[in-house]
C-alpha cells in the first residue's frame, strides 16, 4: 500500500476543490442543505472524539452548540435598549464563541472527568434542561423565547451577507454562497485537526480509555485529565458548529437547541461510524440531508403526507427512518458507513491479491 | 404552613411515581448493564394505549391493556434489538436504545398530535381535606399504588426464584449462567417488568393536576433519569431515594416560585437536574450506587 500514500491527500484535495466549485452551480435549497450538513459535520466530529473515540456518552452536545451560537450573537451584536451585546469585530466574536463553548465544556470537567460512559450521558442530559432554561430566561442576552438576530460576519472587508453585491464569473454570490466558503474553510481544518488528534498519541490514549480504563491508567494515561480535555475539545467543535449554524439561520431561537438536536448528533456518529472523522462527516450528511430530501420530494413518495394532513409528515418520516438506521447500523453494520467503506476496500484488495493464486500459467495471468 | 405540608405531600406522591420509573430503569441496568434511554417511550406507549381504549372497555381493563402493551414493547426491544447487538461498548448499546426511542416517540407524538388525552381515571379532580390540608385524590392514589407496587417488587426481588435469579445475574452473570440461570430470560423479564412499571407511572404522571397525556409527557418522564442516577444506577434503594428527592425538589421549587424569582420561570423543571449535578460532584456513583473499585 505504501506506493498509494499519495492517494489520500490527492483525494482530499480533489474533494475540497469540488466543494469549492459547487456554490457556483447549486441553487438556494441545496446550498442551505449543504451548509446544514457542514455545520452538522463539524459538530459531529467533536462528538465523535468524545463518544466514538473515548466512549464517553454525551447527551449535552446541543447545549454547547447553543453556547457557540448565542456566544457569537452576544459578542458580535451592539447593545440595544432590550438586548445587551459587546459589539466586538465579528471574526473576533466567532473565535470568542468557540472559546466560550470550550470554557463551558471546561467548567463541566469536574463532572466530565470523573464520570464514566453512560453515567456521563445522563449527567449531561442536565445541561440540555439547564441550557433551555437559561435560554428562555436570560432575556437580555438570548432574547428569550423569540431569539435574536444574528449579525452577519465580516472578514477582511468581505461581508457574509446579500447586501453588497458580489459577482464572480457571472455568478452572483449571495449570503449562502459566501457562507459556503466559510463552511468549507472551517470543515477542512476541523477534519484535519481531528485526524491529527486521533492518529497521534492523544488518540491512542483516548481509545485505550474507551477500551480499558484500568489498563490506560496503568500505562500512565492521566484518565481524568484526558476525559476532561476531550470533553472541552468536543465542546469547542460544537461551539464552531453552533456559530456557523447561527450565521446560516440568521436568527437564533432557543427551541432548536433542545434534546432532539443532541439525539440527532448521536444518530449521526453511529450511522456514520464511531471514532473517525470521516464517519462523523458521512453520518452528518446522512442525517441532515435526509429530512430535507423527504421534505422536497415528499409529494412523490408513498407513505409520506403533507405536514398537518394527519399522515406521516416528511420531518417525522425522516426521524423514524434515521432512528431505524441507528438500530440497523448497530445490528448489521458495525462501524457504520465509514466501516462499510473500509470493508469494501478490504474485499477489493483481497480480490486483487487473490488473482495470482489461480491456476494459471505466468503468461496466462491477466494483466 | 399548610402550603408547605401540601407541597411535601404532593412532592412525595410525585416522587413515588418517579421512583416507579427509575426502578424499572435500574432493573434493566442491573440485569443487562444497558442504560435504557427508550424508557420514556415505553411510558408513552402504556399511557397512549390506556388513553385510547378506556372509552370502549372501561378504565381498569384499559389500564391492564396499557401495562401489557408496555411490557410487551419492552420485551420486544430486548428480543429484537439488544439480544442481537453484539457490541462490547455499553455506550453503543445506550445509543441503540436512543434509536429505538427516536422511532417510538416520533410515532406516538405524531398519533397524539396536539391533543391532550385523558386516561379516564376514576378520581378526576376531586380533592379531600385532611386536617385543613387539601390533597387531590389522584395524589393519594398515586402514593398508595406506587408504594404497593414498590413493596411488592422489592419482596419479589428478595424472595421469589425470579428475584434470586435476577440478583445472581446482576452480581456475576457468568457464574449465574453456570449455575443454570438463563440470562436471556432474566433480561427479558427485566425489560417486561420495567415496561409495566412505566405504564403505571404513565397513568399517574397524566392525572390531575396535569391536564392529560400530551407530547410533553415524555419530557416529564425524563425526570426519572436524574432520579435513577442520583440514587445510583445499580441500586433499587437508590431509585426510591432518588425519586423522592426529585419529586420533593420539583414540588417545593415550583410551589415557592414566588420567593425564588432569581431562578427564573419554570425553575421547578430544572431544579432536579441541578440537584443531580450537585450530588454527582460529591458522589460520582450516586448516593447508594456501588463505587467501582478495580484491583489490578
Amino acid at each position: 500500500m505504501s506506493d498509494r500514500r499519495w492517494l489520500l491527500p490527492a483525494a482530499a484535495a480533489a474533494a475540497t476543490a469540488l466543494l469549492l466549485v459547487l456554490p457556483f452551480y447549486l441553487g438556494t435549497f441545496w446550498l442551505q442543505t449543504g451548509l446544514f450538513a457542514m455545520s452538522a459535520a463539524i459538530g459531529a466530529i467533536g462528538l465523535n472524539l468524545l463518544t466514538g473515540a473515548t466512549g464517553q456518552l454525551s447527551m449535552g452536545h446541543a447545549f454547547f452548540l447553543a453556547v457557540g451560537a448565542y456566544g457569537y450573537v452576544y459578542l458580535a451584536s451592539d447593545s440595544g435598549p432590550h438586548l445587551s451585546g459587546l459589539g466586538l469585530p465579528t471574526p473576533l466574536a466567532f473565535l470568542g464563541a468557540i472559546v466560550l463553548a470550550g470554557v463551558a465544556g471546561g467548567l463541566f470537567s469536574p463532572i466530565a472527568g470523573r464520570l464514566r460512559g453512560t453515567y456521563l450521558g445522563i449527567a449531561s442530559l442536565a445541561l440540555i434542561f439547564i441550557g433551555q432554561h437559561v435560554l428562555f430566561n436570560a432575556e437580555s442576552v438570548t432574547g428569550g423565547f423569540n431569539g435574536r438576530d444574528v449579525p452577519p460576519l465580516e472578514l477582511f472587508g468581505l461581508r457574509f451577507d446579500d447586501s453588497p453585491e458580489l459577482v464572480v464569473l457571472n455568478v452572483p454570490l449571495g449570503a449562502l454562497e459566501r457562507l459556503w466558503f466559510l463552511g468549507v474553510a472551517l470543515l477542512v481544518p476541523a477534519v484535519w485537526i481531528a485526524r491529527g488528534v486521533l492518529r497521534g498519541r492523544p488518540g491512542r490514549a483516548l481509545n485505550t480509555i474507551r477500551d480499558h480504563e484500568v489498563a490506560a491508567s496503568v500505562m500512565g494515561v492521566p484518565v481524568a485529565r484526558y476525559r476532561a480535555g476531550v470533553f472541552t475539545l468536543s465542546s469547542m467543535y460544537a461551539g464552531a458548529a453552533g456559530a456557523l449554524l447561527a450565521l446560516v439561520f440568521r436568527r437564533t431561537v432557543p427551541d432548536y437547541f433542545g434534546m432532539f438536536l443532541s439525539l440527532d448528533y448521536l444518530a449521526m456518529i453511529v450511522i456514520g461510524g464511531l471514532g473517525t472523522a470521516a464517519g462523523a462527516v458521512a453520518g452528518a450528511v446522512f442525517v441532515s440531508v435526509l429530512p430535507q430530501l423527504l421534505t422536497r420530494f415528499g409529494d412523490d413518495l408513498p407513505l409520506v403526507a403533507a405536514p398537518g394532513s394527519g399522515g406521516v409528515s416528511p420531518a417525522e418520516a425522516a426521524r423514524i427512518l434515521y432512528g431505524a438506521a441507528v438500530v440497523a447500523v448497530v445490528l448489521f453494520l458495525p462501524g457504520g458507513l465509514a466501516g462499510l467503506w473500509t470493508r469494501l476496500r478490504a474485499t477489493a484488495s483481497r480480490h486483487r491479491s487473490a488473482r495470482p493464486l489461480t491456476r494459471l500459467e505466468q503468461e496466462e495471468q491477466p494483466v | 404552613m399548610s402550603t408547605f405540608v401540601e407541597l411535601v405531600v404532593n412532592g412525595v406522591s410525585v416522587g413515588a411515581v418517579y421512583a416507579l420509573i427509575a426502578l424499572g430503569f435500574v432493573i434493566i441496568f442491573k440485569a443487562t448493564e444497558v442504560v435504557n434511554f427508550a424508557h420514556a417511550s415505553l411510558l408513552l406507549v402504556g399511557g397512549y394505549v390506556t388513553a385510547v381504549l378506556h372509552d370502549d372497555i372501561g378504565f381498569l381493563p384499559a389500564l391492564g391493556a396499557g401495562i401489557g402493551t408496555a411490557a410487551l414493547a419492552g420485551a420486544l426491544i430486548e428480543v429484537l434489538v439488544l439480544r442481537r447487538a453484539r457490541v462490547e461498548n455499553h455506550a453503543v448499546l445506550a445509543i441503540v436504545t436512543i434509536g429505538v426511542d427516536i422511532m417510538m416517540t416520533t410515532e406516538l407524538t405524531r398519533r397524539i398530535g396536539t391533543e391532550v388525552l385523558s386516561l379516564g381515571d376514576p378520581w378526576q379532580s376531586r380533592i379531600v381535606t385532611i386536617g385543613g390540608v387539601g390533597i387531590a385524590e389522584t395524589r393519594i392514589a398515586a402514593l398508595a399504588v406506587a408504594s404497593l407496587l414498590i413493596t411488592a417488587f422489592l419482596l419479589a426481588f428478595r424472595y421469589t426464584p425470579w428475584g434470586v435469579a435476577m440478583r445472581a445475574a446482576a452480581e456475576d452473570g457468568e457464574a449465574a449462567a453456570l449455575m443454570g440461570i438463563r440470562l436471556t430470560r432474566v433480561s427479558l423479564g427485566a425489560w417486561a417488568v420495567a415496561g409495566a412499571l412505566a405504564a403505571v407511572a404513565a397513568l399517574f404522571l397524566t392525572v390531575f393536576p396535569t391536564p392529560g397525556l400530551d407530547r410533553s409527557t415524555s419530557f416529564a418522564a425524563m425526570k426519572a433519569f436524574p432520579a435513577a442516577i442520583l440514587g445510583g444506577l445499580d441500586s433499587t434503594t437508590g431509585a426510591l431515594a432518588g425519586g423522592l428527592i426529585v419529586g420533593l425538589t420539583e414540588s417545593l421549587v415550583t410551589g415557592y416560585q414566588g420567593q425564588l424569582d432569581f431562578m427564573g420561570r419554570g425553575a421547578g423543571d430544572v431544579a432536579p437536574f441541578l440537584v443531580m449535578l450537585l450530588v454527582l460532584l460529591v458522589r460520582p456513583a450516586g448516593l447508594f450506587g456501588t463505587r467501582e473499585l478495580s484491583r489490578v
